[in-house]
């Protein structure tokens, strides 16, 4: 008898019951160490995804109600609303670090059992950095000044925007 | 120089040269940075885009001094080109299928390539051939300088360089080793092996990264953990590993030489011949066999093939740079046959380089 997946001799003869009734396997020895080791081996658990954690952690926490609250929650910089970060599991601005700290750190500890960055650190950050975030918000309110024609809170706006990137380029030309 | 001059060359990490690189494929290292003046991608509409894309071209122009670069807008490419340059490992595949502005600024030996607007504004990467973390580090981090001096990245003063998502805030970094182990693969102790690895917190991936398959018996060692750990520290944890996972290469490629060594030898041979003759033959099969090859290469049991060129086949035989080296598109029956043309000249030639 030849194997059923080539052309050599069938050495192995394996009977599984299955849910559809029995199957007959003939195979080589190949092929039946290639069964074998299929069936045989469990699936390696895979490393914690940030979807597992969130799921389990929202699970564990928070009642319907709560969750109804926080799933509306949304960061003033960017908009993004936390439901919508939880269904796509990428935050939408720097600031939604701060704004759902709450949230996020245990979501931190659990991916990476740690809480706290201890490597390389830009020459310029922490302020600097903030206050080229407050750039994201003021350019949305801008754009909602416009599509409102409050023109004359567009321009102000605009200065303030002005005003910030010109302060960064200042600091940043060597 | 541009994309096409790439088809013409080899990339420096597959120059099959550097510490261990018989099992070593190549060494990684890649940053993940945003700029703090915008929203990450998700929340970016195209003018932000663009205007991402405007700041970081102009930072991106003085890396003269690491090396010279060139600038591709992918928005542009043809599918083809997309597709080839994910497979010259330039761009990830979320790059190539992505939507709207985003670019890449590409080393002309190859040794690095900066993502712009990836899943995050900024994804950098330094390759080198065989096991040589410590180097590529240095490169990456002069990179990541450079730019630095002219742009603000979204930095936090306890969580690190913020990124779009969670699991690579910190150190913003992926320290990833190209194994080949076919040997461990054949035993079937590979299974055993990503077991132990996964639970010291190490991710395992197939050649093209997440979700690839492991074509040709290439694993790629990578770490999970991105925060409370320096950038050293997560270095060390993944080269502390990979001579653990040499060894057992080695000791399983000895345990078949001695206990089959004739068996191995066929095998080997057989692989080589067919590769040599056929007139049709897939891609998944190609890399099947050059796998054995390539071990029979390290084994001495084949001899006039180079190991920098049947690293070159593995990544020259795939689907866009057949295209690429034909100079016209070609469907996948089309490719076979153009794939098995392209084996045959540069395995029968004796020096594995003759046309």
């Amino acid at each position: 008898m030849k194997c059923q997946k080539c052309e050599k001799p069938a050495t192995f003869h394996i009977t599984e019951i299955t849910d559809e009734g029995v199957v007959e396997l003939h195979l080589c020895e190949d092929h039946a160490r290639d069964y074998l080791a299929m069936t045989d081996q469990p699936e390696p658990t895979p490393a914690p995804t940030l979807a597992g954690v969130l799921a389990e952690q929202i699970k564990a926490s928070q009642s319907a109600a709560e969750l109804k609250r926080l799933d509306q929650r949304s960061c003033p910089v960017c908009g993004i609303t936390f439901f919508e970060f939880r269904s796509k599991g990428r935050l939408g601005c720097p600031h939604d670090y701060t704004c759902f700290q709450a949230e996020l750190a245990p979501l931190i500890v659990n991916i990476h059992g740690a809480n706290e960055h201890t490597g390389k650190r830009p020459k310029q950050g922490g302020v600097a950095a903030d206050q080229q975030t407050t750039l994201i918000r003021l350019r949305r309110e801008m754009k909602d000044a416009v599509g409102k024609e409050d023109y004359e809170k567009a321009s102000r706006l605009r200065d303030e925007i002005r005003e910030i990137e010109q302060a960064a380029s200042g600091t940043q030309s060597p | 120089m541009n994309l096409n001059d790439l088809t013409q060359q080899c990339g420096e990490w597959l120059r099959g040269s550097g510490p261990e690189s018989d099992i070593v494929i190549s060494s990684r290292i890649r940053l993940a940075r945003n700029l703090a003046a915008f929203p990450f991608i998700r929340k970016c509409n195209d003018q932000d885009r663009l205007a991402i894309e405007d700041s970081l071209r102009a930072s991106t122009e003085k890396l003269a001094e690491v090396g010279e670069s060139f600038y591709i807008d992918v928005t542009e490419l043809e599918k083809v080109d997309r597709q080839f340059l994910v497979e010259r490992q330039l761009i990830s595949r979320e790059h190539a299928e992505s939507e709207g502005p985003r670019a890449v600024t590409v080393d002309s030996r190859e040794a690095f390539s900066i993502m712009v607007n990836e899943e995050d504004h900024l994804r950098m990467q330094v390759m080198k051939s065989g096991l040589d973390l410590g180097s590529a580090w240095e490169q990456i981090s002069r990179i990541d300088d450079v730019i630095e001096s002219s742009v603000t990245y979204a930095f936090h003063d306890k969580l690190g360089y913020l990124t779009a998502c969670p699991t690579n805030v910190g150190t913003g970094m992926r320290v990833s080793v190209m194994l080949h182990l076919p040997a461990l693969v054949l035993t079937r102790q590979i299974e055993k092996v990503f077991r132990s690895l996964q639970k010291i917190s190490l991710a395992v991936r197939g050649l093209y990264g997440e979700g690839s398959q492991a074509m040709g018996d290439f694993y790629q060692i990578s770490n999970q953990i991105t925060l409370g750990r320096s950038e050293g520290d997560l270095i060390k944890q993944v080269s502390d590993v990979v001579p653990v996972l040499i060894d057992y290469e080695r000791r399983a490629r000895d345990f078949l030489v001695k206990e089959s060594r004739s068996d191995l030898h066929d095998r080997v041979s057989r692989a080589f011949g067919i590769l040599c003759t056929a007139q049709t033959i897939s891609s998944e099969e190609t890399m099947h066999l050059l796998s054995s090859v390539r071990m029979g290469i390290n084994l001495g049991l084949i001899a006039d093939v180079s190991i920098p060129t049947v690293n070159k086949l593995f990544i020259h035989t795939q689907p866009a740079h057949l295209q690429k080296l034909k100079g016209s598109e070609l469907d996948s029956v089309d490719r076979n046959i153009e794939r098995a043309l392209y084996l045959k000249r540069h395995l029968s030639g004796g020096n594995g380089e003759a046309n």
